[in-house]
């Protein structure tokens, strides 16, 4: 008799593979809008066509330019003017400290947010000059000489008191550029900051009050709450996210959520943080998975040798 | 009451009162199988592992589950998945395994369909199988709610309105069984204590049915031949294993089945740990939200073919095609009029019509995920239809058949 089990095999094999095929990548593609990246080049923005100087910079950061009015840069001794929960009720959203902004955001983007921020940040649709509607961030005119070398000399600056672009951790690249909209609870994570344990219910409670006045002014100026993180990088995927963090424009028309200018390096310490807080476990099931298939290899060749055993006195 | 001696050994001490011996003859070693089968054979010991899979991850993730639309979804994706030693482990083996479950159901189906296993006294066989199908379905279903994602909050309001059934209105039977205008937490707590106490109950006793069933028709073979088992029983048992064509359950089948075994759990582990995003949806992972309607809304993909019967047409007619495509599965031993119990390639055109069918479920399967516009929805409907079609003229298809 002729052994038809391998043309089974093959029969089931290729069912289940079209089936699949089918539901999961084909069925998927044709969902979900695919949006390539841009390996974080922002092409449409102007490149930096002078050469810095930081120590005019830090004059025009610190004094002419007015940054330090609304930015904090607790590196250089300078604290934030208002604590979080105010500076979201008078800009919408607390402006982030500029310490290592440097680092994280991409040096063309930075020179071409000073000068223009709703251009840079993709928000035109909701702040529109000509409709009166400003942005928080006042844009940069100049200080009175070249204000194209003015800019340069700021970046300059910014990139010259930052952490060298391979110390930024993932926590500090997520707080920086994705924490003061987006919670991520499972990491205690809030938008004014890590919540931390409390002795007393009271004080914990009061914690919490803040981060609810602090939400109830992001929701203002945002439309909605921006949603917690925890689990995006199992809900969204890691491609989802990374083109979505470069232009949330490309994957959501008009949606309120700014394009924040991080570099292509930045955004993966970002993603790296969200994995740490949505899939801590990975390591320990990919090392894990491999030696369970090991097993399961030696398992199943020891069930057909005594399968083979056991049949050889049947034929 | 019996005669009870001093028992000369444990076993000897067992026996006298439990019978052990015979026990083991009945269940195990005279428990004849014919021998020519392959491989597909053995998905039954497949499902039996699969689902002691599930029973043995769900104990313990049942452990640390909190069935309250508010915790739901935090003790699933942070206490099991985070902070629970190997939580992450047990809930991708029970997502995976609920998945696959039904790979193999389906695979087990169509090897009866098209071996004929469901014939000459063995139509119970078939009927507990397709009850154990169903209750599979109801168990996968409720399972699906308990994370509470945004799927499970979906899923359950879509499927639930389907017992308004169209233009009937039941809106009060949908309250009844949502015990809630919309799905909450009576909701929640309902389909948690389905899941986990009365339909496995009603699982594990229909698979002892299911067993049961086998006993006195036996095992189907490949090539439908009519096996006298007590002649070839005794051939065996009488030293000539090579020339019976029956075989011991254990070992011989067992240690087929163990090998079929072994290699379906390479597969079934390397999707645990590095192919899981099939049955593990990636958007059940956001929270429920009843104000944040998904853009696509999709069940599972075992019930997609089902899903896809109901959706190309009006509410009422759609509501009937569904209905029927739930139980005309079952009285396939009744409509299927050829007194043949033998493969569907020696049966002409039964042979075509399993295939059409095959190739039909797996189209419908496809549409019922892809968004219903344009051409999607063409193609869906043509293969609902045809999909009743092919069960309506198979009594006519089988009437005519030669015997063989």
């Amino acid at each position: 008799m002729k052994n038809k089990e391998p043309l089974i095999l093959v029969v089931v094999v290729a069912f289940t593979l079209l089936t699949y095929w089918l539901v999961e990548p084909y069925a998927h593609s044709v969902m979900h809008k695919h949006v390539e990246s841009e390996h974080f080049a922002y092409a449409d923005l102007k490149p930096v066509a002078k050469t810095g100087n930081v120590a005019s910079g830090k004059e025009l950061v610190t004094g002419a330019a007015a940054c330090t009015g609304c930015h904090s840069i607790e590196k250089e001794g300078m604290p934030a003017a208002m604590d979080a929960v105010s500076a979201a009720a008078s800009y919408g959203v607390n402006p982030p400290d500029l310490s290592n902004a440097g680092a994280i955001y991409d040096a063309k983007f930075l020179a071409n947010l000073i000068v223009n921020p709703a251009h840079a940040l993709k928000v035109e649709h909701k702040f529109d000059a000509a409709k009166g509607q400003s942005h928080p961030m006042t844009a940069f005119f100049g200080a009175g000489g070249d204000a194209e070398q003015e800019v340069a000399d700021m970046v300059s600056y910014l990139q010259s008191i930052a952490v060298k672009p391979e110390e930024v951790t993932p926590k500090m690249a997520y707080e920086n550029a994705c924490g003061r909209c987006h919670a991520v609870s499972y990491e205690k994570w809030t938008q004014v900051g890590e919540k931390p344990a409390f002795k007393f219910e009271k004080e914990s409670l009061a914690f919490d009050i803040q981060v609810l006045e602090y939400q109830e002014h992001l929701t203002k100026y945002m439309g909605k709450l921006p949603p917690d993180l925890s689990m995006y990088i199992r809900s969204r995927g890691e491609h989802f996210i990374s083109t979505f963090i470069e232009n949330p424009q490309a994957h959501l028309e008009g949606t309120a959520m700014p394009r924040v200018g991080v570099t292509a390096e930045a955004a993966e310490k970002v993603i790296e943080y969200l994995e740490d807080a949505g899939d801590t476990k990975r390591h320990e099931r990919e090392s894990l998975g491999k030696s369970v298939l090991i097993y399961s290899v030696i398992f199943a060749i020891f069930a057909l040798l005594w399968k083979k055993q056991v049949w050889k006195d049947l034929h | 009451m019996a005669h009870f001696t001093k028992a000369t050994s444990v076993k000897d001490w067992l026996n006298q009162r439990l019978a052990i011996e015979k026990v083991e003859k009945v269940m195990a070693s005279e428990y004849w199988i014919p021998k020519n089968i392959n491989f597909l054979w053995a998905m039954g010991m497949v499902l039996a592992i699969t689902f002691a899979l599930l029973l043995v991850s769900g104990i313990f993730l049942l452990m640390y589950y909190q069935p309250d639309v508010k915790d739901a979804f935090y003790s699933v994706n942070f206490t099991i998945m985070r902070d629970v030693d190997y939580g992450w482990l047990w809930r991708h083996v029970h997502g995976v395994a609920a998945s696959v479950v039904f790979l193999i159901i389906y695979i087990h189906m169509f090897t009866g369909i098209y071996y004929g296993s469901y014939k000459k006294g063995r139509e119970m066989i078939w009927v507990s199988g397709m009850l154990l199908f169903v209750t599979f379905s109801a168990e996968a279903f409720s399972g699906y709610m308990l994370p509470w994602g945004q799927m499970s909050y979906w899923a359950g309001m879509v499927i639930t309105n389907i017992f308004s059934l169209g233009g009937l209105h039941l809106d009060g039977l949908v309250e009844w069984i949502r015990g809630d205008y919309v799905p909450a937490q009576a909701f929640l707590t309902r389909f948690f204590m389905l899941h986990v106490l009365l339909l496995p109950l009603a699982i594990m006793g229909l698979i002892g049915l299911h067993f049961a069933a086998l006993r006195i028709p036996h095992v189907n073979n490949q090539d439908g031949e009519e096996v006298d088992f007590d002649a070839e029983a005794k051939k065996y048992l009488a030293g000539d294993k090579a020339g019976s064509k029956v075989i011991r359950f254990a070992n011989d089948f067992m240690s087929k089945d163990l090998m079929v075994v072994g290699f379906f759990l390479i597969f079934f582990f390397y999707l645990v740990f590095f192919q899981y995003g099939f049955a593990l949806d990636p958007v059940n992972f956001d929270p429920a939200d009843g104000l944040k309607t998904p853009a696509h809304i999709y069940p599972e993909w075992y019930f997609l073919w089902s899903y896809e019967i109901l959706r190309p047409f009006s509410v009422n007619i759609g509501l009937l095609a569904f209905g029927f495509a739930q139980v005309i599965f079952v009285l396939l031993p009744w409509l299927d009029r050829s007194p043949n119990a033998v493969p569907a390639s020696r049966r002409g055109a039964f042979s075509v019509w399993f295939w059409l069918l095959l190739i039909d479920m797996i189209v419908l399967t496809a549409m019922g995920k892809l968004p219903p516009e344009g051409m999607f929805s063409t193609i869906g409907l043509v293969a609902a239809v045809a999909f009743i079609l092919l069960w309506v003229a198979l009594p006519f298809i089988t009437m005519n058949e030669k015997k063989v």
